[in-house]
């Protein structure tokens, strides 16, 4: 497998599995709150809707000229990539709260306990609104992903290996336990996704410009290290800076 | 109309997030890649140096608006 393709699979993955936690602490809450028949339908008629998506946008991209594609992916992908990125290197600095999913869980939890109760074709349509938006809006983070890495790669069936390989790993798990997957050291993933998402920015959007990197494809994993060291030193003179602020 | 604004906004919120001077900073840099590629010149290192002044830029401003 070429650096690129082993790039556009562990990328998918993580970027997929981050988003897959926070949809499943949602469809938990919503499960426990207001019974899980509602959930489970709001769960089921989001991916339908994420799945049409797919089938109809997929095949498209893949008639776009691949210069085109790779600038506008690669300028998509960076601008996304370093929303992420920011977030991420705001919470390890302490400038901002950790993602925290017990806590998460417990606020939509009370917030679909104490709502009112609403049945439609036996359906509580609480539940399925809350289990529907949450899968949806996560999920179309995931198809965005899936499509423009896979799409600028030449491969969306491999990025869409990553993503299902993600889905039945964070499906498997919270079956298994019915709990939020507060162990998941979801805060590293996140920075690890922002990370990869502007790596993949840098790199696709230079060549849909015209650049040609030194090396070709191997070049992705120079733009990684140096993303890592910018990342890792901002945090560094971010926390410095806060540590500094406060006084002894 | 109204469901189109929303759309419209989920849209620039999901992808332009919430400093649209990141995107803007990011076309600039990429429209300059092309224009010293198209010029006859190697830019592929314009990126690598423009991001992390983006990047930087986009911190201070969240942290000072915190």
């Amino acid at each position: 497998m070429s650096t690129g393709n082993a790039f556009l699979v562990l990328s998918t993955f993580l970027a997929c599995g981050v988003e897959m936690v926070e949809a499943l602490t949602i469809v938990l809450a919503s499960g426990v709150a207001r019974g899980w028949r509602s959930s489970l339908a709001g769960l089921g008629a989001a991916t339908v809707v994420l799945a049409i998506l797919v089938v109809a946008l997929g095949p498209a991209l893949t008639h776009i000229p691949l210069q085109a594609l790779r600038l506008v992916v690669g300028a998509l992908l960076l601008v996304f990539g370093l929303q992420w990125l920011r977030k991420a290197i705001l919470r390890a600095s302490g400038y901002k709260a950790l993602h925290d999913e017990d806590a998460i869980f417990a606020r939509e939890l009370a917030e679909a306990q104490s709502a009112e109760h609403v049945e439609r074709a036996g359906i509580d349509w609480y539940g399925f609104t809350l289990s529907f938006k949450g899968v949806l809006l996560e999920g179309l983070e995931v198809v965005f992903i899936v499509l423009t890495f896979g799409s600028a790669q030449g491969s969306i069936p491999l990025a869409a290996a990553g993503a299902a390989a993600a889905l039945v790993l964070v499906a498997g798990v919270g079956i298994a336990v019915r709990a939020p997957l507060a162990r998941v050291p979801e805060n590293t993933l996140k920075f690890a996704v922002g990370v990869m998402l502007t790596t993949f920015g840098i790199f696709w959007s230079a060549e849909g410009a015209g650049a040609e990197w030194p090396g070709g494809d191997a070049a992705i994993l120079g733009v990684l290290g140096f993303v890592v060291l910018m990342s890792l030193a901002f945090v560094r003179l971010l926390r410095r800076e806060r540590l500094e602020a406060v006084p002894a | 109309m109204k469901h189109l604004a929303a759309f419209g906004r989920f849209w620039w919120n999901f992808v332009v997030g919430d400093d649209w001077r990141v995107a803007a900073l990011v076309a600039v840099a990429i429209g300059a890649t092309a224009a010293l590629e198209a010029g006859g010149v190697t830019a592929w290192w314009l990126l690598p140096l423009a991001v992390p002044l983006i990047l930087w830029l986009s911190l201070r401003r969240a942290i000072r608006s915190a």
